[in-house]
């Protein structure tokens, strides 16, 4: 059994990642806020808790996997990875600037430590797919874990990707989806109605798990839940807000794709100081 | 020239060779088993290979995993599918990262005959050399399949291999050497040459035959890697016989001939003309009456070349 981290530990560090976002976003000028906020606890739960990982052996051969699949994501992964100490935090001032290894979406060829270059909707299942294939044959005991866009389920190579999974009984294979109800166009539901969501991978035969995306207990059970699955894949659909932790970004669709600026940033970066002061009155 | 054996048979057999030698050889398949030959593999080594049904785009994507675990991965359906369907997957999860991905498009060119314009690929070559990271081959013939295949294998990074669907003779030899992005010099000639790839080369040496007779040389270069691009043969084609005439069984926008006019245009600019299909869809018929009516038979490479003479001669065109 892995010991499980103080709660409130890991909601202090869920606050240092949102500071960290907005400000990498508002240093760069651009990027995208909204849908890197909705997943940070997902994330943590991840890093902090579930992932066979070692931030001084990147390559580990049998470190388990994680695909950002919503690569515009990436402003939270990277600074996941630079507080687990795989490269120092000054240098996710530079995302999105010539020359940084933090490029716009996540790229493998200038940040070998990723498992994937991602960004174009719909194609990290795939890879999750053939990484989860390729241990069973050599034998390496892994897990593969991606992460997918609400939106991004309306590309159809994801549900090719999802009769894979099952097919070959991939239960090394755990798919999340960061379901915070939005896409650049509005509402998904406006856009592209997904529900009946979790009865669609059902019948896609995943095992699937339904969460409160933001709720630390939950993430963790759902995490811990995985080593009794066997000869299928899981699914954990988790049910987010987008633009979490900032009172003016969520669940507005206008900040899926824009920075913010110095003045957004000092409001944000306040109201996240007051909810990290109440972290430590209550626990 | 002996017996006719089409080039998706080359890349079947040496699959399975590849598969003896090399563990860590796997092959997906888009439901074409069969049609693209994977199914030799499939028999041979059933646990390292992987049914991915009709889901072009699924297969691409699995590869790259599957290279990202230090695999090789041949991806096989038919060239309009893994060029078409999956150029964004291509480029993305397997181009942007270098992965060992080896993409193999069977039924290339107007010769898939009577199924029509939607199976017959003739665009690979255009969409595939954009890429970069990408590399493009189009095997001459069955023995060049298998050699070309199994250097696909051990050369790094992504290669597309462009393959057909008919028997074709034979126009290079078991004992030639094979390298990626080396030309050959199938026939010498001083007066023109022909460079061409796949099933065009052997019509292009019949062209070369036919006009040796008439004391016309025509050098026929086979340029079965036409990325990356072997500069220095086709520099010294321009320089040494001052005309260039390409011959290729697919759009004459963006492939061969444009690649070829490329090095060309930069380098040393001499006449130079096109044989392929001039910006239209292909259509159902038999394979020999495509030929003849898309122009790309040798008797129409001979017009070709005495026009292009003609023009080689004319100082003030």
């Amino acid at each position: 059994m892995r010991t499980r981290p103080d709660i409130s530990f890991l909601k202090k560090e869920a606050i240092k990642i949102r500071r960290d976002i907005l400000t990498m976003l508002e240093a760069a000028g651009s990027g995208h806020p909204g849908g890197s906020l909705s997943y940070v606890e997902l994330l943590i739960g991840l890093y902090y808790y579930r992932l066979r990982h070692d931030p001084k052996n990147p390559f580990l051969k049998n470190r388990d996997r994680f695909i950002l699949s919503k690569g515009h994501g990436c402003p939270a992964l990277y600074a996941v990875l630079a507080n687990q100490g795989y490269f120092p935090r000054e240098e996710l001032l530079t995302l999105r600037k010539l020359d940084s290894r933090l490029q716009g979406h996540p790229d493998k060829a200038h940040l070998p430590i990723l498992e994937a270059t991602t960004g174009s909707l719909g194609q990290g299942l795939s890879i999750a797919n053939g990484i989860a294939l390729a241990s069973k044959i050599d034998g390496v005991d892994i897990r593969v874990y991606c992460l997918l866009g609400d939106g991004e389920l309306d590309e159809g190579q994801v549900w090719e990707a999802i009769m894979t999974a099952a097919h070959y009984k991939l239960d090394n294979v755990c798919a999340i989806v960061d379901y915070n109800k939005f896409q650049i166009d509005g509402s998904v539901k406006d856009v592209k109605n997904l529900e009946p969501l979790v009865k669609k991978w059902e019948a896609f035969n995943w095992h699937t798990i339904e969460i409160d995306g933001h709720d630390f207990k939950e993430i963790m059970d759902a995490y811990d839940e995985l080593d009794s699955v066997k000869a299928k894949p899981t699914v954990i659909i988790a049910h987010t807000i987008k633009g979490k932790g900032v009172s003016f970004m969520e669940n507005n669709v206008n900040w899926h794709g824009v920075a913010p600026k110095k003045e957004h940033l000092e409001k944000a970066l306040k109201e996240l100081e007051e909810q990290d002061n109440k972290i430590k009155k209550s626990d | 020239m002996s017996e006719l054996k089409p080039t998706r048979d080359g890349f079947g057999e040496a699959l399975v060779e590849l598969g003896r030698k090399n563990p860590n050889v796997v092959v997906l398949s888009a439901d074409l088993t069969s049609s693209t030959r994977a199914n030799y593999f499939m028999e041979a080594f059933p646990e390292r290979f992987f049914r991915m049904g009709v889901a072009e785009q699924d297969m691409v994507g699995t590869a790259a995993g599957f290279a990202l675990m230090g695999k090789i991965s041949f991806a096989c359906t038919f060239g309009v599918f893994a060029t078409g369907k999956t150029w964004e997957q291509l480029r993305v999860s397997v181009c942007q990262m270098k992965l060992n991905v080896k993409i193999a498009g069977s039924h290339g060119g107007i010769t898939v005959g009577p199924d029509g314009a939607t199976h017959q690929a003739l665009e690979e070559i255009s969409l595939m050399r954009p890429l970069s990271n990408m590399t493009v081959i189009v095997p001459a013939d069955y023995l060049e399949a298998k050699k070309a295949t199994i250097a696909a294998c051990s050369f790094p990074g992504p290669v597309y291999l462009r393959l057909g669907k008919d028997p074709s003779p034979n126009v290079t030899k078991e004992e030639d050497l094979f390298e990626i992005g080396k030309a050959s010099v199938l026939k010498g000639g001083k007066d023109l040459t022909l460079i061409a790839c796949g099933i065009m080369v052997a019509e292009a040496l019949k062209v070369s035959e036919a006009l040796e007779k008439e004391g016309i040389g025509v050098r026929v270069l086979n340029l079965h890697t036409i990325k990356p691009i072997d500069k220095k043969a086709i520099i010294d084609a321009a320089r040494q016989t001052g005309a260039i005439l390409t011959a290729e069984e697919h759009t004459v926008i963006g492939g061969l001939g444009s690649a070829v006019a490329e090095v060309v245009v930069k380098n040393y600019p001499v006449p130079m003309e096109m044989v392929g299909i001039e910006d239209m869809f292909g259509r159902s018929g038999k394979s020999q009456e495509l030929m003849r009516v898309y122009n790309l038979t040798h008797e129409n490479l001979v017009k070709r070349v005495k026009q292009l003479l003609d023009r080689k001669r004319t100082p003030s065109y």
